[in-house]
């Protein structure tokens, strides 16, 4: 990752190593601590985990991607995935909104290609500014990579744009959200733009609220988003390229390492609670531990395939030819559904190995809130219509891996 | 079957599977198909459109974006395949 480190393996070289990992652990900790204290609550009220997002912000990580030349931390995606690891263990809702505004932190270190939008890019850093996103849209449904909306032009180098969002998470807490729209009137609907809209530019009218069964603090409302912007807060690459190259990928490797994470914490509950009946019958291993055994082998695949995942991203990540091909492309659908579907049923089974302390709600190793949580993930993209996309691509691909 | 008829036929898949807010028949060589409103799923029938009509298929390696990016490329695409 670090760029000077091609001609020695000197000892110095790994004492910087070791403390750049050590910086990452201690800043994805002390998120984990705040996001830990807050979750109940932030799941009981079904509230913005503020105290979470505002520690994330003091440690700089809301502009981790961001280059340390503008100000941020220059993270690599894998130490990203590996902080959203960390926090998926303790609450659900804070690694997700982390996961979601790096998706579109990326966007902008990545494919910022306007004065604006590169002078915006080192503000998130020197502000600590929270990036929401606006792609989903209603008629449209989840198909991002159609819009109805576009993107008219006004007075003053300015564009304006109305579009119906059936979900905005955090919309209402982000300072500025990265909207898709048709490039013009007449363009069509698959010749999208992206676009910075700032808090400030921004009117956003709630439709719908959110009280759902779980991932309750992403605060995932309705709104009409009436905006004007900037011209030049557009990006000027397609949003087809920047979807691709990014915005996919990136989404789908940082929630599977939140899930991961949910998934991982589920494993760790089932397991101290069967060690400590197993410290009741010394030499007399008990029946649970089988189905400890059977979580293991569902771990550790979910733990691989996740990790594999994201270290294929990091070898595509400046090689466009690889992450718009095909195979890359149906390697990150595959991702987001073998994700989903492996923490709904870890923590599913966890539940059932834990037993009634886990069903309860108030109890020291519940799984009540990771269970409502761990559906989440199946319902939020259906995994139906990725297996549809995937299943097209199956028509022409000549399944290279 | 040389580059022009191998242009006409791509022209006429696209017609079929393309889905394009312009006319496939005139639509200019070099233009984005994806620009003018060819989507992904569109793309992956104008392959299967061509992998029928000229009885080929497309390497892993050619299944880009840029393969399919316009009537150019494709026509590119399958004169090299042809010819392999």
């Amino acid at each position: 990752m670090t760029d000077h480190a091609v001609l020695t393996d000197t000892p110095q070289r790994g004492a910087d190593d070791t403390d750049r990992a050590e910086r990452v652990a201690a800043r994805a900790e002390a998120v984990a601590a705040v996001a830990r204290e807050f979750a109940d609550a932030v799941d009981s009220e079904s509230r913005f985990p503020r105290e979470a997002i505002d520690e994330a912000r003091a440690q700089g990580l809301l502009a981790a991607p961001i280059p340390e030349a503008d100000g941020g931390l220059g993270y690599s995606i894998t130490e990203l995935c590996r902080m959203l690891e960390r926090v998926g263990r303790e609450c659900t809702s804070t690694a997700m909104i982390l996961a979601m505004h790096h998706s579109q932190v990326l966007c902008l270190t990545r494919h910022a290609d306007t004065d604006f939008l590169r002078d915006y890019t080192r503000r998130v850093a020197a502000e600590g500014l929270l990036l929401a996103s606006a792609t989903t849209e209603a008629q449209i449904g989840g198909d991002t990579r159609n819009s109805t909306c576009a993107v008219r032009p006004i007075e003053d180098g300015r564009v304006a744009l109305h579009k119906s969002c059936p979900v905005i998470s955090y919309g209402a807490y982000a300072d500025a959200i990265l909207v898709t729209a048709r490039r013009s009137e007449d363009a069509a609907s698959s010749d999208q733009v992206l676009l910075v809209v700032e808090a400030e530019n921004l009117q956003l009218d709630r439709q719908r609220g959110w009280d759902a069964l779980g991932m309750r603090g992403t605060c995932s409302e309705s709104f009409e988003l009436d905006a004007t912007t900037p011209a030049d807060a557009m990006f000027t690459v397609l949003f087809e390229t920047i979807s691709a190259q990014t915005m996919l990928p990136a989404a789908h490797c940082l929630w599977a390492s939140a899930w991961l994470g949910m998934a991982t914490q589920a494993g760790l509950t089932a397991r101290s609670v069967v060690q400590k009946a197993a410290r009741k019958t010394p030499g007399t291993t008990p029946p649970s531990a089988m189905r400890l055994a059977e979580l293991e082998v569902q771990l550790q695949s979910m733990t691989d395939v996740v990790r594999a995942s994201v270290a294929r991203y990091e070898a595509a990540w400046d090689d466009p030819a690889v992450s718009e091909s095909m195979q890359f492309a149906i390697a990150m659908n595959t991702l987001k559904v073998s994700g989903a579907e492996a923490v709904r049923r870890i923590v599913g089974d966890a539940m059932v190995i834990v037993g009634i302390t886990a069903f309860a709600n108030r109890s020291p190793v519940s799984l009540a809130r990771l269970y409502r949580d761990s559906i989440g993930p199946s319902v939020m993209v259906n995994n139906d219509r990725i297996l549809l996309h995937t299943a097209t691509l199956q028509l022409v691909s000549r399944g290279q891996r | 079957m040389d580059s022009t008829a191998i242009e006409t036929t791509v022209r006429s898949v696209l017609g079929q599977h393309g889905k394009l807010s312009e006319d496939a028949g005139t639509i200019a060589a070099d233009a984005d198909l994806y620009r003018a409103g060819m989507t992904s799923h569109a793309s992956v029938n104008v392959m299967l459109g061509l992998e029928d009509e000229f009885d080929i298929e497309f390497p892993e390696e050619r299944l880009t974006k840029a393969t399919f990016t316009s009537i150019h490329s494709i026509t590119e695409a399958v004169e090299a395949i042809n010819n392999d």
